[in-house]
């Protein structure tokens, strides 16, 4: 596997918030190869989280030109993209995550406008 | 100089990928653009899926090329089961590693779009997929969906078109499906990227009878039929019929086939039908039409040849009884396998897949003869051009075979029974008809030949009779002024011959009179002969007395006179 695991700050548990959000976010970011496109959404993605999910989010990297294969599970079409994998449902945001307003109505930690 | 030149161009000739799918290869000459994406498009349940995944499974089979499909409507399991009918056994073919099924979701409501990206995941997967089997062929089925699912249209025609350059790179063969659109092609304009070859399928209904038909409407660098070829999907997968395409070049043979009624033999030349050629037998209802081609068919089975019965009317096991009561045993001859029957109504499918499934009959029972009885119900699903293009198709694909067909045609009342309803009489090549005579209370069947190309026949009508050993022709009562048939023939044959024994008798009497008045008048002369000699003698008789009687009379004056003394 070549995927990278990034967890930059130890989980930390929040009674009140977990029973909102009883799981870890459990984030993946598709992209392929170290494209500028892929590098400015990882940067988007992690500066997000780390201002909205401070402490209970986990973030995914694959990439797909190494491993290909993982593209069929997530049905990825467009990259980069965003899968939720946790809490459920399952959403997906494609782009270079540079609108922030709809990356965190993506991740429903916004309501839809 | 064009010597030199030939080659190079030939040289330079689009190369192409044989789809293996029938029909489809004879009028693109060869195939699809090799390298190259060839766009499907039709309406929704015009086969598009079909004849992508045909064109992979065949290129696995046929030509051992491995084949990639991404499918965007239908999961890898709904796939394999909805062609697993046509005898196409995808798991098996995944299995050998040989093809490759990918689904590809794309779902609106589960996609927020936050700012640039691209379709690289789709490349990435496609590639994948291409480069695990070395595929040679890939189908994109159907590539459209994805303009539901992302709401940046302009990225993702940019994207179609890095998509198909990138094919061709590749140097797959791919096949593109797109949906019909309203005045375009497809629904999203792929047209504008895919422009070597287009394929448009269409399903149309037509009297309430749907066909399915296919056109080339581009095919760059090359010759292609451009006609609309039917098309049909049975058992065996997609076909299409260039039939149209074939020329006049059938080879014929002079070679004779009995008609299985020797009077009518007799009467084509003493030898019956060409083999090969086409054969019309048009008459009014209950003529004797199914009989005619009873006794023809019987006749190739009792040689040993294998013959087909179409019928479009009766059941097989109706025609079997039917015609046993005339002494034709056609149940022998089906257990036997040399005759086969195929009772359809015209009305359970349209022209072009009753077109289709004769000729696959003819392909796979290889029969000697065949009947169709009869055409005219085929004007029932179809216009009356239409009825005559694919009788026109199927009797040039009949004498391509060298088969032996002979057509009924019902004429209806009131119609002249030289004008055959659907027109087709200028390419039949022998025409009996059979007519009913009404007269003297009672319907007989004639027959006669109208034509027959290239033979001596008859000009004469015959009297048609169905008897229980079968058909017979009899000679009609040819008198002055008048042709009889029937019980009126057989009533002037009586007093024909009532006639004659008449004369027979009164001549016999006047010779035994004429014999009795030559023997009385001999005997009258034998009489008269008898008087005349009587006569003679009586006459010879009186002579002689009176030269006596003078005698004695001088000799009696001369003894006087000595007496007297006196002188």
């Amino acid at each position: 596997m070549t995927t990278t695991k990034i967890s930059p700050r130890p989980l930390k548990t929040a009674p009140a918030k977990a029973r909102r959000t009883p799981t870890t976010w459990d984030l993946r970011l598709y992209v392929a190869g170290q494209t500028p496109r892929a590098i400015q959404a990882f940067a988007n993605l992690t500066r997000i989280c780390e201002e909205h999910l401070a402490g209970k989010y986990r973030i995914e990297v694959i990439d797909l030109l190494k491993s290909p294969q993982l593209a069929k599970g997530d049905q990825i079409v467009a990259l980069p993209t965003l899968v939720r994998k946790l809490p459920e449902p399952v959403r997906k945001i494609i782009g270079d995550l540079s609108n922030t307003e709809k990356v965190l109505v993506g991740l429903d930690l916004r309501p839809r406008p | 100089m064009a010597r030199h030149r030939k080659p190079s161009e030939r040289d330079a000739a689009l190369a192409k990928c044989p789809t293996g799918i029938s029909g489809l290869d004879e009028i693109t000459e060869g195939g699809l653009p090799r390298g190259r994406p060839t766009l499907v498009c039709g309406a929704a349940g015009s086969g598009k899926t079909l004849l992508a995944l045909e064109f992979l499974v065949r290129g696995i089979t046929q030509y051992q090329e491995p084949g990639v499909f991404l499918s965007f409507e239908e999961t890898a399991e709904e796939l394999a089961s909805n062609v697993a009918s046509l005898g196409f056994h995808l798991p098996a073919l995944v299995q050998q590693g040989q093809l490759a099924l990918d689904y590809v979701r794309v779902e609106r409501s589960e996609i927020e779009e936050t700012g640039e990206y691209d379709l690289e995941g789709l490349f990435v997967r496609l590639g994948a997929a291409i480069d695990g089997i070395k595929a040679k062929r890939v189908v994109l089925d159907t590539i459209e969906a994805l303009f539901a699912g992302l709401p940046n249209e302009a990225v993702l025609r940019s994207e179609l078109r890095r998509l198909f350059r990138w094919l061709k790179d590749k140097q797959v063969t791919a096949i593109i499906t797109g949906e019909q659109g309203e005045g375009h092609l497809t629904r999203h304009g792929l047209e504008e990227y895919i422009s070597d070859c287009v394929i448009v399928l269409d399903h149309r209904v037509q009297n309430q009878v749907a066909t399915r038909r296919l056109r080339i409407v581009k095919y760059r660098g090359s010759k292609h039929g451009t006609n609309e070829y039917p098309a049909l999907i049975d058992e065996h997968g997609l076909s299409v019929l260039p039939i149209s395409s074939l020329g006049l070049t059938y080879p014929v043979s002079t070679d004779r086939i009995s008609t299985g009624i020797p009077r009518l033999d007799a009467m084509l030349g003493g030898k019956g039908y060409y083999r090969g050629s086409s054969i019309f037998v048009s008459g009014t209802a209950g003529t004797g039409k199914t009989s005619l081609a009873t006794a023809f068919l019987d006749r190739v089975c009792r040689q040993g040849g294998r013959a087909l019965y179409c019928s479009f009317e009766e059941s097989p096991a109706q025609i079997i009884r039917n015609m046993r009561s005339i002494g034709y045993d056609l149940d022998k001859w089906r257990k036997a396998g040399r005759l086969q029957f195929h009772s359809a109504r015209p009305w359970l499918y349209g022209l072009e897949r009753h077109l289709a499934s004769l000729h696959k009959l003819a392909h796979e029972f290889k029969p000697l003869a065949m009947a169709l009885d009869p055409i005219t119900n085929m004007m029932s699903i179809g216009e009356s051009a239409e009825v005559k293009a694919m009788l026109t198709r199927l009797i040039d694909f009949l004498k391509n075979q060298g088969i032996t067909s002979l057509f009924t045609s019902l004429t209806g009342g009131g119609h002249d029974l030289d004008q055959s309803e659907v027109g087709i009489s200028s390419l039949m090549d022998t025409w009996l008809i059979v007519r009913m005579l009404e007269t003297n209370g009672e319907r007989n069947r004639l027959l006669y030949v109208l034509k027959s190309r290239g033979m001596a026949h008859s000009n004469q009508m015959r009297e048609f009779l169905l008897t229980d050993g079968g058909i017979q022709l009899r000679d009609v009562y040819v008198g002055p002024g008048t042709a009889l048939t029937g019980s009126a023939r057989l009533a002037q044959e009586a007093r024909d011959k009532a006639g004659r024994l008449a004369e027979q008798v009164a001549a016999a009497r006047r010779e035994r009179e004429l014999v009795q008045e030559q023997a009385s008048l001999k005997a009258q002369a034998a009489a008269l002969l008898a008087r005349v000699g009587r006569i003679q003698e009586e006459l010879q008789t009186s002579r002689q007395q009176a030269r006596r009687r003078g005698e004695a009379a001088s000799a009696d004056q001369g003894a006087l006179a000595r007496a007297r003394q006196a002188d």
